[in-house]
């Protein structure tokens, strides 16, 4: 699955920088995350609800920034497994480009992922719209933090609230569901 | 005037009441006091070095009674291949370990990697979630031909390389069929995809493995076409269980298709693991399990060349096809490409020389094996397809090219090695091109063009080799095994009867059949005679159903057993009637002395038999019982001619089936509406393969067709009403019932008639389309009829059209 875009956003590109490598800003902005720890240098270990088409997991993983040059590129390179589930793993590139005189930044990324497992079995045909809903809902939560629309700290998970587990249910009853 | 019972009769399926209302007892109606749920952890990624496996948290999980890995079967063997390929060179094929559980590398997505036993399904699945699994990803290889080259990823580091074996057949022929085609006035060159297929059957895989430690004996309860061989396989090699201790069961199944022949590896768990627990241990398959765990179907790639002289005889065949067996060898995989295959490749022609050359390559995906037809359905589809592409390209009548290569005096011996004792080629096509109303195809087409439609026809014979097999035969060909059949006859002191066959009913519905066989030999009702299979505990040593054996084989061994009841009951009788054997005459389930009115009934015989007071103790012993193994001397020949006509829409490059006729020769016919019934069935299969079902995998092994929403099954309105005659007949001449077998016909005529139907209709509005590979998705032939090159697969060659093409 491969996925090529860009976005501007109204802030310099040193704003945009930090709030990419901010822990608290990407778990406010990645769909369904439930938690995020680590550093920019030692990487992210994040944990992910997630329902693709039929199949909904929590996807434990792990995020490495690489090749970064500030504010201009970097990396991004993660693999989350979600047990039965399945596993997704795949890298972006982002460029960073600025707009305005500096006032406002083209951000152009490049996805490259793949999936394994029942989320390939069952999710393939769908995979695609699935990605470009998932950094739709990325971009224009981040976009809305960066600017100040929202505070990162108050954000609060919107587009992933229905796919929250009803408490105490099982993985295998969830499975089960969407078998 | 239609018979009303007995051979010939279209007698009702007696066992349709209890499907029908429910009280069928299949595999998972089967729960045994105490049983345990296993659950399979299997791979997600087609190639993979286990690193390390930590099972602490998943043991600790509510219900878990224990996490099995590879290091609990280090006792046990691999699960074996039932049959052994020579390569051209002399070597023998290239056999891996399929062991239970992955041992360090995983080599397709699904192979299991552990299981989990605990007191409820759920618990099992709760548990596989915790199980810690650290898969080092290596590089998977999909495409056959990319498989053979040097520096690919091997599938197995303990092989030389990934090519199993390298046929060839008849290799004594092959200069002499390269010189013919050298030579030919006319060469007709055809590649093709024989695509991969699941063979879905209504009922998922189920197994109970049970002990019981009192007797230290095991059963396992399984969904299984042959009990008696799984019983020998994984007792003798892979368990070490002898079978006086083992009982296998296979009851109501529902459905196979071949997918439920094999030996495999949930079977061995359950009943291994059952002894280990010391309680009864049962896996069901899911849907998603069995997308990537029943063996799969077809999967050959093939280069067939068809040489014809000046007067359009055809004068020689070459083959080369890559034959796709998956990451390990099942029970019959090898056979598949081989031996049912280039055997077959005569087809229906007095093509005097033939060669064919297969490859065997592994690859990082589900085993394939037999499949309904298997390597038949292959071989028609080259030969069909090849056939119908000379008669296009030098401009004549389909129909007549085949007319005038037809095989017409029997027995025929071919180049590939068998020997056809009877057929009527002729016969069954002017039959087709009767019932499909050939003839009146022109104006049809004139309709379908008003309504801006394209039509075609296509026309496909076909020739199968069934009631598989002479044992001394095959064992010279590679199996291990023999392919008897067997059957017990018991009849019982008020003349009922129980007919214990080796021959598994799983949808073919022999309770009916077999039973009008045993009552027309007897002359009483059918209603007297109960058929039992399926439990190795009470039916003799049997090898089971498929490759349209039951009725050819099973049949054979239950007429011979009964051949021996009627003579010691004959005996019985003369001496109650106190006449001489040879004077007893029996008709209508009557005892009579030939030219008298000296009569008993079937009871009173069967009677005396348990209640020898007055009898010839001293000739004959009391009871009523006898067993017959029965090994065929010849495989059976069915042959057929099918016509499609379809209609495809040019905006869209949808087809749709307009009309499909049938018309088959299976020798003598027991139960005419369950061969008519057998043969719908294969035509929906066929049709299914030509124009929707496919397995796909993508470029790193994931297997993308793997539910009901990406692999498309044929649905009733996918089919018009099928026209299906069975009246052509030439019986077998080596069998006392004279049948050959139908079960895989319609499955293996059909899908070259359906593609031959599609390029006629293409050709007649223009377009110059050699081939298009199955499934022609709308996609496919929208893409053909605008110069090839479609939103996908556009441009693909040769190289590129192997798995899942």
């Amino acid at each position: 699955m491969e996925l090529k875009d860009s976005r501007r956003i109204e802030a310099p590109p040193q704003d945009v920088w930090d709030a990419l490598l901010d822990k608290d800003v990407l778990k406010a902005c990645v769909p369904g995350c439930q938690e995020m720890e680590g550093s920019p240098e030692d990487g992210f270990d994040a944990k992910v609800v997630q329902k693709v088409g039929p199949v909904k997991a929590t996807f434990g993983g792990r995020v490495t920034l690489e090749d970064r040059v500030p504010p201009e590129s970097l990396t991004i390179t993660g693999e989350g497994k979600g047990g039965a589930a399945g596993f997704a793993k795949g890298g972006a590139k982002v460029r960073l480009e600025p707009l305005n005189g500096g006032a406002a930044t083209q951000l152009h990324y490049d996805v490259e992922a793949r999936v394994g497992g029942k989320l390939a079995q069952l999710g393939s045909r769908i995979i695609d719209g699935f990605a470009k809903k998932m950094a739709d809902q990325f971009f224009t939560r981040f976009e809305e933090v960066v600017t100040g629309t929202e505070e990162a700290a108050e954000a609060t998970p919107r587009a992933d609230a229905g796919n929250e587990a009803p408490p105490g249910e099982t993985a295998a009853a969830q499975d089960e569901r969407t078998r | 005037m239609p018979k009303d019972g007995g051979i010939g009769a279209s007698t009702k399926r007696r066992e349709d009441v209890r499907f029908l209302t429910g009280t069928g007892r299949y595999t998972d109606d089967i729960n045994l006091p105490g049983q345990a749920y296993v659950h399979f952890v299997r791979s997600d990624v087609a190639h993979g070095r286990i690193r390390s496996i930590d099972p602490s948290t998943a043991e600790g999980m509510p219900g878990v009674l224990k996490v099995f890995t590879s290091k609990d079967f280090e006792a046990a063997g691999g699960i074996p291949c039932g049959w052994q390929i020579t390569s051209r060179d002399g070597s023998v094929m290239q056999e891996p370990k399929h062991p239970i559980l992955a041992e360090g590398v995983v080599r397709h997505v699904g192979d299991p990697i552990a299981a989990i036993v605990a007191k409820s399904r759920e618990q099992a699945r709760d548990a596989a979630e915790a199980l810690e699994i650290d898969i080092e990803e290596l590089p998977a290889v999909m495409n056959m031909r990319e498989a053979l080259k040097d520096g690919a990823p091997q599938v197995h580091d303990s092989l030389d390389s990934n090519l199993c074996f390298d046929w060839g057949f008849v290799e004594e022929n092959r200069e002499a069929v390269d010189t013919a085609i050298r030579e030919a006035a006319h060469v007709t060159t055809l590649e093709l995809v024989n695509n991969r297929l699941i063979a879905n059957p209504m009922e998922p895989r189920v197994a109970i493995g049970a002990y019981d430690m009192a007797a230290d004996s095991h059963t396992l309860y399984t969904t299984s076409q042959n009990p008696h061989v799984i019983r020998l396989l994984m007792g003798a090699f892979v368990l070490n269980i002898p079978e006086h201790k083992l009982r296998v069961v296979a009851p109501d199944v529902g459905g196979g298709f071949g997918s439920k022949i094999y030996h495999y590896a949930e079977e061995a768990f359950c009943t291994y693991a059952a002894k280990v627990l010391r309680r009864p241990v049962k896996w069901t398959s899911s849907r998603s399990e069995a997308f990537m765990s029943d063996a799969h179907g077809r999967d050959h790639v093939t280069k067939i060349e068809l040489a014809l002289d000046a007067d359009h005889n055809f004068t020689a065949l070459r083959t080369e096809t890559h034959a796709n067996m998956g990451a390990y060898l099942s029970t019959f995989a090898p056979a598949v490409p081989t031996w049912l295959h280039g055997t077959l490749m005569a087809g229906n022609y007095r093509t005097p020389l033939v060669y064919v050359n297969v490859k065997a390559v592994f690859t990082n995906t589900v085993p394939v094996d037999a499949y309904r037809g298997a390597g038949r359905p292959e071989a028609t589809f080259q030969l069909e397809r090849v056939v119908d592409k000379a008669a296009r390209e030098l401009g004549i009548d389909p129909v007549e090219l085949r007319r005038k290569n037809f095989i017409t005096e029997f027995p025929y011996a071919t180049p590939v090695a068998v020997e056809y004792d009877t057929g009527d080629y002729h016969a069954t096509l002017d039959k087709v091109l009767e019932i499909s109303d050939w003839a009146g195809f022109d104006a049809r087409l004139e309709k379908s063009r008003a309504r801006g439609k394209l039509r075609g026809i296509g026309l496909a014979h076909y020739i199968e080799a069934c009631g598989i097999a002479p044992s001394n035969l095959v064992g010279q060909l590679g199996a291990r095994a023999g392919l008897f059949e067997s059957a017990t006859v018991r009849v019982n002191a008020t003349g009922g009867i129980t007919v214990m066959t080796g021959s598994h009913s799983h949808g073919q519905g022999h309770a009916t059949t077999f039973a009008q066989v045993v009552a027309d030999m007897i002359g009483i009702d059918a209603s007297q005679v109960e058929i039992s299979h399926g439990d190795t505990a009470n039916t003799p040593m049997g090898m089971g159903t498929y490759g349209s054996r039951s009725i050819a084989v099973g049949g054979s061994a239950m007429v011979k057993a009964t051949e021996k009841i009627i003579a010691k009951a004959r005996k019985i009788a003369a001496h109650m009637l106190e006449a001489s054997a040879d004077d007893i005459e029996l008709k209508d389930g009557a005892f009579t002395v030939a030219g008298t009115d000296k009569s008993l009934n079937w009871g009173d015989v069967t009677l005396a038999a348990y209640v020898p007071h007055n009898y010839p103790l001293d000739e004959i012993e009391p009871g009523l019982e006898e067993t017959a193994f029965y090994d065929p001397a010849n495989f059976t020949f069915p042959s057929g001619a099918y016509v499609c006509e379809v209609e495809v829409d040019p905006e869209t490059g949808k087809v749709e089936v307009q009309g499909f006729a049938a018309a088959d020769d299976f020798g003598n016919v027991i139960n005419p509406m369950i061969v008519e019934g057998q043969v719908q069935g294969g035509l929906a299969q066929g049709i299914g393969q030509a124009l929707l079902e496919a397995c796909a995998y993508d470029d790193d092994g994931q297997l993308l067709s793997a539910s009901y929403m990406d692999y498309a099954m044929p649905r009733a309105y996918d089919f018009p009403m099928f026209k299906v005659d069975s009246s052509c007949r030439t019986p077998c001449t080596h069998n006392p019932l004279g049948v050959k077998g139908c079960g895989e016909a319609g499955a293996i005529g059909s899908p070259p008639a359906v593609v031959n139907a599609v390029i006629d209709a293409l050709h007649r509005a223009g377009h110059e389309i050699p081939h298009i590979d199955m499934p022609m998705t709308p996609n496919r032939v929208w893409s053909a009829i605008h110069g090839g090159a479609g939103p996908d697969k556009d441009g693909e060659t040769m190289e590129e059209r192997s798995v899942g093409a």
